[in-house]
């Protein structure tokens, strides 16, 4: 399959009072048609910022993204992002919000009958053609995430960019959501970047998980290939070799190889400069 | 016991919404007669609610006492008129209109008319250069010293200034408008374009990021991004300033109507203060109140438009 994204030298630089600090460093990355990948790295050591320069809301200090061998400069509709905490605006209900992307994206491609149809497809794609009428505040994470996850799809995108999307939910809710991810990618088959901390949603839906080594310049430390057959059932997986092989493996490079703390003091035992330490390895 | 319980909550939620404003309002009247009764004036007594209560129904008389007049008026002019016609057919009528003494409920829809007037008229100019001015830093920057420095002039100071230009500057053989009125307008849009300008403004930088995001994803061109997003985003800020605004356009437009003799409630208290007859105490008293009731009702209304538009329900509240 073809290369369909290239992210290609990053570096990310911060200028700070303090001086610049450099966020990443030589973050290089091929993506190809069709690819589900997991970026997963501990907290605060730049995946958002990959994600962010990938969309074009940051623009990297050195290095670029190409899309189709062409330099992207901009954000646009072809690599659409879902957001951690869904951002649907509240002054519009579950169709206006995907309207506004629809109307926006197809504006002389489709005619009325057919961008309420693909609305209204979207909507159910992600189950919630009942919410169709509901304002995000009437309605639960879950499904607010679900309609931001519509409204992504309903761009066509090239790419699907997922910044964290169930990192707010709880576990049940998580667990709905990623089933429905699974049932999606089945059907439409989208190349997709995801951000996760979470090991078992990264085995689970991905293709590739790409592991970021910790900040300051950070970059990718390893990669790991998921062979698993689709599709996948979680339950079934829990019981599989190859599964639980990858899963400690992603472990093993967050715990291990990539671990943050020095000591994980016992909470009894836990020392102000410890969690000083803590958080200046954090920034 | 149930039943007794129910009752209870039935009473205490009815006490907290009625009976005890309604306790307040007696305990402040029954106030204000004993202290009034013990105040000596040249003019007489201050005034106590129930001289108060007599004048409203003065003013009400007098006002349908002057319709009377003014329709007796029309209807003499009209048929001297068609007499005239009868007699000359070439005959051109003329048309006067009636310039008697205006009532306090004229005055009190003068007044109205021109606190909405000058209040839309800011609303006109202030929302978009509030939300021009949150969007851009370096307009920001630009225009902050100025509205700091205007923010705290009192209108009134503006008012000699407002009169002397809108006469040489608005002239016209027929005028549409009354100069009275538009000095009146301008003022009070001068001190409410402030607290709107600066709540605009206030709502488009404090917009969530993550909208901004999405509109630069979907790459929403710029005037459709301030039209669906930017907007939206910040009604509720806009209304907060808009009932300040309203507020305070209403108090300034009393006192600049007193302070130059145009027409309205602000004229009407000035001249009963300089009529000053024994019935004038209780007439000013009178207005006081009304320009209260109508000062809360506008706010009122504010809200109620606030409770219809706005996305955001939860800043809807007193």
């Amino acid at each position: 399959m073809s290369i369909i994204l290239d992210i290609s030298k990053v570096d990310m630089v911060f200028p700070t009072p303090k001086g610049d600090f450099t966020a990443l460093q030589g973050v290089d990355l091929q993506i190809k048609k069709g690819e589900f990948i997991s970026l997963i790295g501990h907290s605060g050591c730049g995946k958002s910022t990959v994600l962010n320069i990938v969309a074009c809301l940051h623009k990297a200090t050195k290095g670029g993204v190409l899309l189709h061998n062409k330099e992207v400069t901009e954000p646009g509709p072809e690599r659409a992002v879902v957001f951690q905490n869904h951002s649907l605006l509240p002054w519009l209900t579950a169709y206006q919000n995907i309207e506004l992307a629809v109307k926006q994206v197809f504006k002389n491609k489709m005619s009325k009958a057919e961008m309420k149809e693909w609305i209204e497809h979207n909507l159910r794609l992600v189950h919630m053609d009942h919410a169709r009428d509901k304002r995000p505040d009437e309605i639960s994470g879950g499904m607010k995430q679900r309609i931001g996850i519509a409204r992504a799809l309903s761009m066509k995108p090239e790419i699907l960019l997922m910044d964290e999307p169930f990192g707010a939910l709880d576990a049940l809710t998580r667990a709905h959501m990623q089933d429905s991810l699974m049932e999606i990618q089945q059907k439409l088959n989208n190349t997709v970047i995801m951000i996760t901390h979470d090991v078992d949603e990264a085995v689970l839906l991905s293709d590739r998980i790409v592991m970021m080594t910790n900040g300051p310049a950070a970059t990718i430390g390893e990669i790991l290939d998921v062979n698993l057959p689709h599709p996948r059932n979680r339950l079934a997986l829990a019981e599989d070799m190859e599964y639980n092989r990858l899963r400690s493996a992603v472990l093993t490079f967050l715990y291990e190889k990539q671990r943050k703390v020095e000591v994980i003091p016992p909470p009894e035992a836990s020392k102000p400069d410890e969690t000083e330490q803590v958080k200046s390895s954090v920034a | 016991m149930n039943i007794k319980k129910l009752i209870m909550t039935y009473i205490s939620a009815k006490a907290q919404t009625f009976i005890l404003p309604l306790a307040g309002i007696c305990c402040f009247l029954l106030l204000w007669s004993l202290t009034a009764s013990s105040i000596d004036t040249s003019l007489g007594k201050f005034p106590g609610p129930s001289a108060v209560a007599t004048q409203v129904g003065n003013l009400i008389t007098e006002h349908n006492a002057e319709r009377v007049k003014k329709d007796a008026f029309y209807l003499r002019q009209d048929q001297r008129n068609q007499t005239r016609m009868a007699k000359d057919p070439s005959y051109q009528p003329k048309e006067r209109t009636y310039t008697g003494k205006e009532t306090f409920i004229d005055q009190i829809f003068t007044s109205l008319i021109t606190v909405l007037s000058g209040f839309l008229l800011a609303a006109v100019i202030a929302i978009p250069l509030g939300i021009a001015i949150g969007l851009s830093p370096t307009l920001n920057s630009a225009i902050n010293p100025i509205i700091q420095i205007f923010k705290p002039v009192s209108p009134l100071a503006w008012l000699p200034l407002v009169t002397m230009v809108v006469s040489s500057v608005y002239v016209s053989v027929d005028p549409m408008f009354a100069k009275s009125f538009i000095t009146s307008l301008i003022t009070v849009t001068l001190c409410s374009l402030w607290p709107m300008v600066i709540n605009t403004s206030f709502g488009v930088i404090s917009m969530n990021q993550d909208w901004v995001n999405v509109s630069q994803v979907l790459s929403l061109p710029k005037l459709v991004h301030i039209q669906k997003i930017v907007l939206p985003a910040s009604i509720p800020a806009i209304f907060t300033g808009m009932r300040m605004s309203l507020g305070i356009a209403w108090m300034v437009l009393i006192a600049a109507e007193m302070l130059a003799q145009n027409p309205g409630l602000g004229k009407f208290v000035w001249d009963e203060f300089q009529n000053g007859s024994s019935q004038s105490l209780s007439r000013i008293m009178t207005a006081v109140l009304a320009i209260g009731l109508i000062g809360y009702l506008l706010d009122r209304s504010m809200l109620q438009l606030q409770k219809m538009l706005s996305w955001d329900k939860s800043s809807a509240q007193l």
